[in-house]
């Protein structure tokens, strides 16, 4: 209705000049409106579910408040939370640990052999369709179900590992490996993530490119090396930018297994402990938020400034 | 390694010519029977990395399938061969762990979510992406980085945002949003936002330019332009990101855990949780019941794969 009003004075410019000046202004004040609604409302959305929390993560870390009793209750301790984050508690150097653990880990398994498949996948090989859809499919599964199916394979009583080998580990109670069991099931579900992404980057590669390098006698590995994987550098980033986001938010698999607890401590378990209930300490869980949240800047700038860079070009 | 090498060896053979073709011809056969060599070895390597990432799911598959007193109530254990299969264990993990409820549930939260994020999300693009205008920049930005950031770094204050937020009670139990299925709805909107946002601006970016001139000259208003032209354009796209959405949706654990308490009206994918405690030690239970969970998604999955893959990848790579 409205539209093919705005079609009616529009063919009314037209046929009267002199009016036109007019109508058009006001017709770029609706489009105007519309264009604000259209951006304002989810922009509204996202920032006061994400960006709010976010600022008001970084205020509360200063504060010390139980929760209970009103905002009156928030009192203004400066730097303390901090402070005994690194001082008293004795988790968080395992849990920040075991991060850093997870994405070297993912980097180091995961990217090489993602890219491994990539490549061998690139060739079009026999039976690739299914191969491809087979490593994939892990990544489909959410990292919950993903612990609950690993539980099966590790459990001390019942898991398939111990009754194949007559062992009696404790693959996911035991402090100095469990953390591995997991990694082991976590690099099962990235691999196949990072597998597709360099498999898309491979498929943008110029065929011609390759086959000049082949023409110019360079080996199967110079041509990938020199030709194909410079190409790549934006899959790279991405893939760089991905791995370092998924060890910052692990936590789905931990907190099935055992709770994050016992040497499975992640940042992500610590924050989440002090959410809610009697011993939940706000101001002390928003400060290792904001840990969370200045780590997870560098990943996020740098994808931002390689994004921003191509806005400029274009 | 196999197309690239022989016409190397073609090409080289044509140039130098001089070379007799005994020669050339053994040259191309020892390359042929090279190439034949590493696709074996492709083959055989993938099958086996292939075969050792289905194990867990193919044993999940397995032992959903066996009787309790087959393995964990026999001596035989759980590394054995059969001696009956049954469909009981998924009949009895269907009903002991009330899984319709809680599917039921996750309808509820994933269809108006997937709905209400694409709608936003290519308006939002639609303005940032087909317009110039000066917050275009910080806008985009604002949505990717908010995509990026871990949802536990916003939780603590989110819940008792949630907590203060009232709602009328024909809404919701408590009284607040905290612990109610919008609530859910909203912050899994608010936050793929960012991602859905971008993905799409990206794509719109690249329609041409004109189109929005001549709609323009056609009499169109931005809000015409936008639905009777650039969103049916965009339909690849959509298509793309609704399956990845309803994926990531289905499959959220964190913000069911945090910001709801009641058992019963949780998602599937947190209601997990529970099933330990329903199931007990009895793994094919356990199995059963994770591959009811992961079975709609995995439906998806085969269904819509190209969409998937496409989703995937133009988010990650054209951006």
């Amino acid at each position: 209705m409205k539209s093919s009003a705005t079609k009616l004075t529009d063919s009314d410019d037209l046929m009267t000049p002199k009016a036109a000046p007019v109508r058009r202004s006001r017709r770029r004040a609706s489009d105007r409106l519309s264009l604000i609604s259209m951006v304002g409302f989810p922009a509204f959305l996202h920032i006061g579910l994400v960006w709010i929390p976010a600022l008001l993560s970084v205020i509360l870390s200063f504060t010390r408040w139980n929760g209970i009793g009103g905002v009156d209750n928030i009192e203004f301790v400066g730097i303390d939370n901090y402070k005994s984050i690194t001082t008293i508690n004795t988790e968080f150097v395992p849990a920040l640990t075991n991060n850093v653990l997870w994405l070297v880990v993912l980097m180091a398994v995961s990217t090489p052999l993602g890219l491994l498949l990539a490549v061998l996948l690139d060739k079009n090989l026999k039976g690739g369709r299914f191969y491809q859809s087979a490593l994939y499919m892990p990544v489909m599964l959410s990292l919950a179900v993903v612990g609950f199916i690993w539980e099966l394979i590790y459990s001390r009583e019942t898991g398939v590992i111990n009754a194949a080998l007559g062992s009696d580990v404790d693959w996911l109670g035991n402090q100095s490996i469990n953390i591995w069991a997991i990694l082991v099931a976590a690099i099962w579900r990235h691999t196949g993530y990072v597998m597709i992404l360099y498999l898309a980057g491979l498929k943008g590669v110029d065929k011609s490119l390759k086959e000049a390098a082949a023409i110019d006698g360079a080996s199967s590995w110079q041509a990938f090396r020199d030709v194909v994987f410079p190409v790549m550098k934006p899959v790279n980033i991405v893939i760089l930018v991905i791995t370092t986001i998924e060890s910052l938010r692990a936590f789905d698999i931990v907190d099935v297994i055992n709770g994050g607890r016992f040497g499975l401590e992640l940042i992500s378990v610590l924050i989440t402990r002090n959410v809610g209930g009697a011993a939940s300490r706000v101001g002390y869980g928003s400060a290792l938020a904001v840990i969370l949240m200045v780590v997870s800047l560098v990943p996020i700038i740098s994808f931002l400034s390689t994004n921003l860079r191509k806005e400029q070009a274009s | 390694m196999s197309t690239s090498s022989l016409p190397e060896n073609d090409i080289s053979g044509h140039m130098t010519g001089s070379r007799d073709k005994a020669g050339d011809s053994t040259r191309a056969l020892r390359a042929q029977r090279r190439a034949k060599r590493s696709g074996m070895l492709s083959q055989g390597f993938l099958s086996i990395v292939t075969f050792l990432w289905l194990f867990p799911l193919l044993y999940a598959v397995y032992t959903s399938f066996r009787p309790f007193s087959d393995t964990g109530g026999s001596d035989k254990g759980y590394f054995s061969l059969p001696s009956s299969l049954t469909f009981e264990n998924y009949t009895t993990a269907w009903s002991d762990a009330s899984l319709l409820k809680f599917f039921v549930n996750t309808l509820i939260i994933v269809v108006p979510s997937v709905i209400l994020v694409l709608m936003l999300s290519s308006m939002a693009a639609f303005t940032v992406s087909r317009y110039t205008w000066k917050f275009n920049l910080f806008f985009l930005m604002l949505f990717t980085a908010g995509n990026l950031l871990p949802q536990q770094a916003i939780i603590v204050p989110l819940y008792r945002l949630y907590l203060a937020i009232p709602l009328p009670e024909f809404l919701s139990g408590s009284g607040t949003l905290y612990d109610t299925k919008l609530g859910i709805i909203l912050i899994h909107v608010a936050f793929q936002l960012g991602f859905c946002t971008f993905v799409l601006s990206n794509f719109m970016k690249a329609l041409p330019k004109d189109l929005n001139e001549a709609a323009m000259l056609d009499g169109a208003g931005v809000f015409k332009t936008f639905w009777d032209i650039i969103l049916p354009l965009t339909r690849p796209a959509l298509a793309a990101l609704a399956t990845l959405q309803v994926t990531w949706i289905y499959n959220d654990y964190f913000w069911a855990r945090t910001l709801q308490t009641t058992g019963d009206e949780k998602p599937i994918t947190s209601a997990l949780q529970n099933l330990e405690g329903v199931f007990f030690t009895n793994n094919n239970l356990v199995a059963a019941g994770s591959l009811m969970v992961a079975i709609p998604i995995l439906v998806v999955y085969f269904a819509l794969q190209r969409h998937f893959i496409s989703g995937l990848t133009l988010g990650a790579t054209k951006g």
